[in-house]
This record gives structure tokens, C-alpha cells and sequence, in this order.
């Protein structure tokens, strides 16, 4: 195939990053191991679950997004999947950086839906709720995503081009690929997402066995990205054709 | 100037499931064969179990030409036609059979007589107002022994329900009569499968596993299905998906009469001033050739098949190809698959390592297979429960009205649920009718500057009845196995673009309403074949491929038989 191939380690984010520390952390985050299918371990938690405070080598590093847009993306996808008894959510899972690594390449045709969205939903937050997004309390950011979902936000005060729910149907389902989709893209980490719904993981062939012990509640998780193992190409297309006009 | 390369004595134009199928018979026949195709080649290393490739990115099938010509859409006449969403299919060596569901049905006896038969049965009054359906030129069993071919070439895996007239409840109790087994067992069932199969019986119904072209035990030294979970769309890691890409192109290659030739795009098919082809011009890396042949296929999918023909223009033909009659474009259906039923159950479905292929099927109510007396509407639909789930589709479910689509509360739901939920395939008979048609858009190109396809056709009173009517089955089918909830989807209105598009170039005796005769051939050129479903007249109420593989190779087969008659 004749199709760029992917980062799976950013440039840009090696030179950002702090040394090796730095390189490492990046590598985490678009979920790329040397080795194939390992336990989690502490020290490869995901960036963004650490402290805001926590040292510069375990920041993620965005490429495409700038730090405002960003925060306000991670506290949105914080609401729309949340850490809660149930586990992790979009956060952990780094559905943002996910995102952030699209944007650069296949869905690169969303990024001014993204600048303009963001934009325009934290206009709306302080003309209708007098603060930024982040900075309202948690009942408050509800009622906000309430009013963005349903097209309540639409309007030329906050510059939303068409209805807001637009802009939040295509930031919703982004959240579920960098939740759900294989980590291999950045998101998905830990596999906090497939354990959520209880998806048995990647596997290249499912013996009648296999199906058997999964009807039984007795196979367990397969943690794996699909392209840990050496089978497939890497090949991806530069543009998705389905991720037009959003935000329209 | 085209670069004007040596003679060949057949170009096929296109290779994909009728293509590349076709050239197999010629190749043995020992004719040369150029294989013009717009994709490339793909391999197993090209087809990785990654959902956001392959479902939410559209790859591999971004990479292709067809994107940069998806056909524009409205309902009728009156309305400006636009182009919404992507194109379904792709192009490649063995074209959307690379990642297509693979499920190979024959159609019913009674698709091909669908006027003599309701006319029989009902009167000639129950055929739609404005319907152009035609009865085919020839019964089920003259093509018969050419599904059997097909099944056996390329590996149908499947449980027969009537072999020369011998039934087999554990099969299909409706299908034609076939001449064997088919070489391979049915794909496996999983529980809910079984359950479903159950309640269908208890319902009194005849439930049983559909056909697929995937290899449910090693076939032909190839692989049996690894059910991993991601066919859907995908590409086979194992080549366990009998494309012609794995079966019959390879075949043909290594007869050595057969060239393929990747990343041709063909813009035009060549004729002289007595009205024979002689070659096609195509782009290859914006370089321009002409292949000439003695007989040219079409086999472009339907879309492209009839786009090309009304491209090519010529004194002999100046409003297109095989066109003096006016009848290309004409007869344009797209099978009614909407109007689908989904389901909530209480208990999980365990289909995660499932395919679309792998599933109970109920044709009580498809075709004729039930009484019509006192109903609105004639034909019916095939019910098809399927086990299929990737986990980003899975994320997505619909929440029934139970929760929010975002939040704590949704979390718990999808939680619980995720694995519980399961949508039904209906396909529908769907006939041709005077206003729904394809011709070249008035102002929407490509990037060469050539028209895209216009499609003007909406489902009509029968198909919305016909719907309705499935529906209403198949949610008693869900209940009956326990669902807790269960959704309905829109009838349908517009036809859109679709992977089940028929007509166009439609097969007849009657050269004054029909673009080819009864082998597939122009009834105006005679060294030009049109292959694919935009020969097929009707739908049936279920997947074509087989069926147009199985005229694709009977086609082949005639041209090769009458070779010289018919090159004269």
C-alpha cells in the first residue's frame, strides 16, 4: 500500500516531551508497546490519569490541539464517559488523545469543526452560565452538554455553525472510538474501555472451545491491540470519507 | 494520444464478484483475457481486525476510485439530486467481495416469474401500479447448474432443504430444487442462535443456517472460518472469504490467459462505425492507453456499468452505448434491506466472535411462500438473525429509552447491555418501477470532468406494505425468544446508494425494454457483455452476488462456446 504511514511515536512529541521520560510517556499514550500484550503496570499508567500537578514528563503532549482546547475537551469527555464505580472512563481511556492524533490524520477534515466547536461552546458556557466550562460545577456542565446536545446552544451569540448538536453527535462519537476503538490509535488505554463492556478482546481465530468458554462467563480478556502481533499491515488512509461536514 | 497497446481477445472491465468470476471459463476456454482493474491488489496482511479501520474509517475501501464518483440522489423528477454519504462498494482485485458479508442465496423459483405467477395465483391486477417487472427469460432451473458451479468453485458453505426434490427440513423447506449438497456444512451456531431457531419452531415456523461463501472446514487448501469477529466490512486474515480474489482470478492467472491490470481506469468503450467494439480507453497514472479486444465485459457494478455505457458515446450510439432503445439506466431498483427490527434482551448474546454470515434464517414469508389472498401487497422478505458485535458499534447501541446517551447513568447501561442487543436483516422483494431510474447527472462530475450517476427512484406503496408487514414478524420472532424491548425503523422512502442495486442494464427477450438478451450479451452490440446485477430484472429477498455470479459465468461460458460466431 502506498498510504503514509502512521506515527506510532510522534516526532513532534519526542522533541516535545522531557528526554526519555518524556518519550516514553508519549509512547503510552498512542498505546504502542514493544512488547505484545502485558499487564498494565503502574508505572505505564496512562498520563492523564496522573495529578495535574505531577512533573512535566508525564504530561501528554498534543499535537494538534492547544492546551485550552484540550482541557475543555478532556473535561467534556470526563462527563460524557465519567470514572466512576464503574470503573475508568474517556479520560483514562485517553479518548483526547486519541482524538488529537486523528486530527492530524484521518479525520484531519474535523479539525476546524474542533477549533470552531470548542470556541464556540465556551462561549456559550460563559454568556449562559457566567464562567468557563471547567470552572462550573458539576450539575451546571450537565445542563450545558444538555442544552449543546439537543441544539438548545445553537445560535449567533456563540458562533456554533449550525446546530450545536452536531458538534456534540461527532465529539460523542469520537469520545466512543478513543474509548472503545483499538488502543493502537492512542485511546483505549489499559483496554479500560473494552473491560468496560466487557468485549473479550482481539483474537485471530475463536475455536468452538473459545465460544464455549465464553458462553460459560470462563474466557478471559485477551489485552491485546491488534497489531501487537507482527500479521498485519499498518497501512491507514490520510482522510476518512464518513467524517465530512460535521458540525454543519 | 492513447498509447495503443497489442490486441487481446477479451477485456473484462472490472474484477470483482462477477468479473472475477468470469474470467475463469474464459481463461479455460483458452482465450487471452485482459483484466482491467481500477483498485489494487490486497492480501491477508492488509485485513487486521481493527474496528476503526475497517468500520469507522471505511478502510481498505477509502482507497478507491469509486469514492470520487458516488452516484447523486432524490426521490423523483421534481426534486435536484445531491450526493449523500460515500459509496458503498470498492475497488480492488475481487472488488466489495474482499469485505462483504458473503452470504450466497439463490434467488426463488418464483423471483424469476414474478408476473406469470401473481397473475396465476392472484390476477394480473396485484401487480403494483407503474411496476415494469418483467418475467425473467428463463426459469430457476436453467440456472440451476450454474449456482451449483459457482458454489462449488469458489466454496458455499451451507445445509440444502430440497436436493432434486428430496427435503431436508434441517434446510431451507422453500428453496428451488438443487442438483446437491453444498460442499461445505453451514457455519456453526452460537447459543442465542440456537434460541432463536427454537422460537422460531415454536412459532411454527422453518428456521435454518444461510449460505456463505466462507469455508466453514478447510476447502480447496484454504482455511476454515476463524469466526474472530471482524468479517463485517473486513477483509479475511485467513482467506477463509471465497472472493474471487482467493478462487477464481488466481485460477485464471495460472492458465497464463489472464492479465490483470491494477489502478485502469476505464472512461471509455470504443466502437467502430458498424457499431462492434473494439477496445476500451483507460488512465493509468494519468497516462492514457487503449486496449484493443475483440469482446469487451462490463462488469463494473451497477452503478458504473450503466455510467459507462452512457459515456460512450459514438455515431452508432449517440446517447450512449446499447442505447438506440433508450433502455440503459432504465429498471433501476435498490433492494428494500431497511426498515430493520432491533432488540433488547435480558441476557447476554455472546456475539462477539460472530460474522454477518453466521445466522438463522425464516422464509415463511418470503417470496410466495405464503398466501397473498388477503393481503395489500405481493412478494415478501427474508428474516435473518445475525451474530455480529465490535466493541465501538457495541458502545453505540441505542439505549431503548432506558438512559441518557451519555453520563454515569449510560455507563451502567452499556455496562450491562452491550452484549445484549441484536438488529434483524430483512431483505425484501423490490420491484422495478417507470419512475425509478438512473441516468448522468446534469452538473455533479468526478475529478476527470466525466458526470456521476443520477439515482431517481423512491420505494414505493408495495415495498412500505411489504415492510410493514416483515416487521411485524419479526418482532414476534424477538419476543418469542425474549426480548424485553424491541425498536422498529423508519419503512423507507428514497433509495439511496446501495451494495444491493439491480437494473439498468436489464435482461430480456424484448430488445425494446431490455439492454441485454437472455446470455448476458447486448441486444444491440453484438461483441459486448454486461455482467453484475444490473442484469437482474428483479430482487428476491435476498443477497445477489450469487446470483449474478452464477449469470457471470454462464455468460462467460456462452461467449466461450460461441466464440466465433459471435466475434465474426
Amino acid at each position: 500500500m502506498t498510504d503514509e504511514q502512521p506515527r506510532t511515536i510522534s516526532r513532534r512529541a519526542l522533541l516535545r516531551g522531557a528526554g526519555a521520560a518524556g518519550a516514553a510517556a508519549a509512547a503510552s499514550a498512542v498505546g504502542v508497546s514493544a512488547e505484545p500484550a502485558v499487564a498494565p503496570s503502574p508505572a505505564a499508567a496512562p498520563p492523564a490519569m496522573q495529578p495535574a500537578g505531577a512533573t512535566a514528563p508525564g504530561r501528554v503532549v498534543y499535537e494538534q490541539l492547544s492546551a485550552d482546547e484540550a482541557d475543555l475537551l478532556e473535561a467534556i469527555a470526563d462527563q460524557l464517559i465519567p470514572e466512576d464505580e464503574h470503573g475508568p472512563g474517556a479520560v483514562a481511556a485517553g479518548a483526547v488523545v486519541y482524538i488529537d492524533r486523528a486530527l492530524g490524520g484521518a479525520l484531519s477534515g474535523s479539525r476546524e469543526a474542533y477549533r470552531g466547536g470548542l470556541a464556540a461552546f465556551e462561549r456559550y458556557c460563559r454568556s449562559s452560565r457566567g464562567a468557563r466550562f471547567r470552572e462550573l460545577p458539576h450539575v451546571d456542565q450537565v445542563s450545558v452538554l444538555i442544552d449543546v446536545e439537543t441544539g438548545a446552544a445553537t445560535g449567533a451569540r456563540t458562533g456554533f455553525a449550525g446546530s450545536s448538536g452536531a458538534f456534540f453527535g461527532m465529539v460523542r462519537s469520537h469520545v466512543l472510538q478513543g474509548t472503545f476503538g483499538d488502543p493502537y490509535y492512542g485511546g483505549n488505554q489499559n483496554f479500560v474501555g473494552w473491560d468496560l463492556i466487557k468485549y473479550p478482546g482481539v483474537r485471530t481465530a475463536v475455536s468452538p472451545g473459545l465460544q464455549t468458554a465464553l458462553e460459560a462467563g470462563e474466557l478471559e480478556p485477551n489485552h491485546r491491540s491488534a497489531y501487537d502481533a507482527d500479521n498485519f499491515e499498518k497501512a491507514v488512509v490520510s482522510r476518512a470519507t464518513k467524517e465530512t461536514h460535521h458540525g454543519d | 494520444m492513447a498509447t495503443r497497446l497489442p490486441g487481446t481477445d477479451v477485456v473484462i472491465v472490472g474484477l470483482g464478484a462477477a468479473g472475477g468470476v468470469a474470467a475463469l471459463p474464459l481463461a479455460n476456454a483458452g482465450l487471452d483475457i485482459v483484466g482491467l482493474e481500477a483498485g489494487s491488489r490486497l492480501t491477508k496482511r492488509d485485513f487486521a481486525p481493527d474496528e476503526i479501520r475497517n468500520n469507522v474509517r471505511d478502510w481498505p475501501f477509502a482507497v478507491r476510485k469509486c469514492a470520487t464518483e458516488v452516484p447523486t440522489t432524490r426521490r423523483s423528477r421534481a426534486d435536484t439530486a445531491v450526493q449523500r454519504g460515500g459509496h458503498p462498494m470498492m475497488n480492488g482485485v475481487g472488488g466489495t467481495t474482499l469485505h462483504y458479508w458473503a452470504q450466497s442465496w439463490r434467488l426463488n423459483p418464483w423471483d424469476f416469474k414474478v408476473v406469470s405467477e401473481t397473475t396465476r395465483r392472484y390476477g394480473r391486477s396485484r401487480l403494483p401500479a407503474g411496476t415494469t417487472v418483467e418475467d425473467w427469460p428463463f426459469g430457476y432451473e436453467e440456472l440451476e447448474p450454474f449456482y451449483d458451479r459457482i458454489e462449488h468453485e469458489i466454496g458455499v458453505s451451507g445445509q440444502a432443504g430440497n436436493v432434486r426434490g428430496q427435503k431436508n427440513p434441517r434446510g431451507n423447506p422453500f428453496e428451488g430444487p438443487r442438483d446437491r449438497d453444498y460442499p461445505m456444512p453451514a457455519l456453526r451456531w452460537t447459543g442465542f442462535l440456537d434460541r432463536m431457531a427454537d422460537s422460531a419452531r415454536t412459532l411454527g415456523w422453518q428456521p435454518f443456517p444461510g449460505p456463505a461463501a466462507i469455508n466453514s472446514e478447510a476447502y480447496q487448501g484454504r482455511s476454515g472460518c476463524m469466526y474472530h469477529g471482524h468479517c463485517n466490512k473486513g477483509g479475511c486474515h485467513v482467506d477463509a472469504k471465497n472472493s474471487p480474489a482467493v478462487t477464481t482470478i488466481p485460477r485464471a492467472e495460472a492458465t497464463g490467459r489472464l492479465k490483470v491490470v491494477t489502478h485502469a481506469t476505464v472512461t471509455k468503450i470504443e466502437t467502430d462505425n458498424q457499431g462492434k467494439v473494439t477496445g476500451v480507453t483507460y488512465l493509468q497514472d494519468r497516462e492514457e492507453f487503449f486496449q484493443p479486444a475483440r469482446f469487451v465485459f462490463v462488469s463494473t457494478y451497477t452503478y458504473e456499468n450503466v455510467r459507462l455505457l452512457l459515456l460512450s458515446k459514438s455515431r452508432a450510439f449517440p446517447i450512449g452505448l446499447s442505447n438506440n432503445h433508450a433502455q440503459v439506466g432504465k429498471h433501476y431498483l435498490s433492494h428494500h434491506q431497511g426498515a430493520g427490527v432491533t432488540a433488547l434482551f435480558p441476557y447476554d448474546l455472546h456475539a462477539w466472535y460472530g460474522l454477518p454470515a453466521q445466522g438463522v434464517a425464516v422464509d415463511d414469508f418470503a417470496d410466495d411462500n405464503f398466501d397473498h389472498g388477503g393481503l395489500d401487497f405481493i412478494g415478501g422478505g427474508n428474516m435473518w438473525a445475525y451474530s455480529d458485535r465490535r466493541p465501538i458499534s457495541a458502545a453505540s447501541m441505542g439505549t431503548f429509552g432506558r438512559a441518557p446517551s451519555w453520563g454515569s447513568a449510560w455507563k451502567s447501561f452499556i455496562r450491562e447491555n452491550a452484549d445484549r442487543t441484536n438488529s434483524a436483516y430483512i431483505q425484501k422483494t423490490t420491484l422495478p418501477y417507470a419512475a425509478n431510474y438512473l441516468d448522468l447527472d446534469p452538473t455533479v462530475t468526478d475529478p476527470l470532468g466525466f458526470p456521476v450517476i443520477r439515482i431517481t427512484a423512491e420505494y414505493k406503496d408495495n415495498e412500505l406494505a411489504l415492510a410493514a408487514y416483515l416487521q411485524d414478524k419479526m418482532a414476534r420472532w424477538y419476543r418469542e425468544a425474549g426480548a424485553i424491548e424491541v425498536l422498529r425503523g423508519g419503512l423507507g422512502g428514497q433509495m439511496g446508494v446501495t451494495t444491493h442495486a439491480y437494473g439498468g442494464t436489464r435482461m430480456g427477450d424484448d430488445p425494446e425494454t431490455n439492454v441485454v438478451n437472455r446470455y448476458g450479451l447486448s441486444h444491440e452490440v453484438p461483441n459486448l457483455g454486461v455482467l453484475g446485477a444490473s442484469v437482474m430484472g428483479t430482487s428476491g429477498a435476498r443477497n445477489p452476488t450469487l446470483t449474478a455470479q452464477a449469470l457471470a459465468w454462464r455468460t462467460a461460458e456462452h461467449v466461450a462456446k460461441n466464440w466465433s460466431s459471435i466475434v465474426e
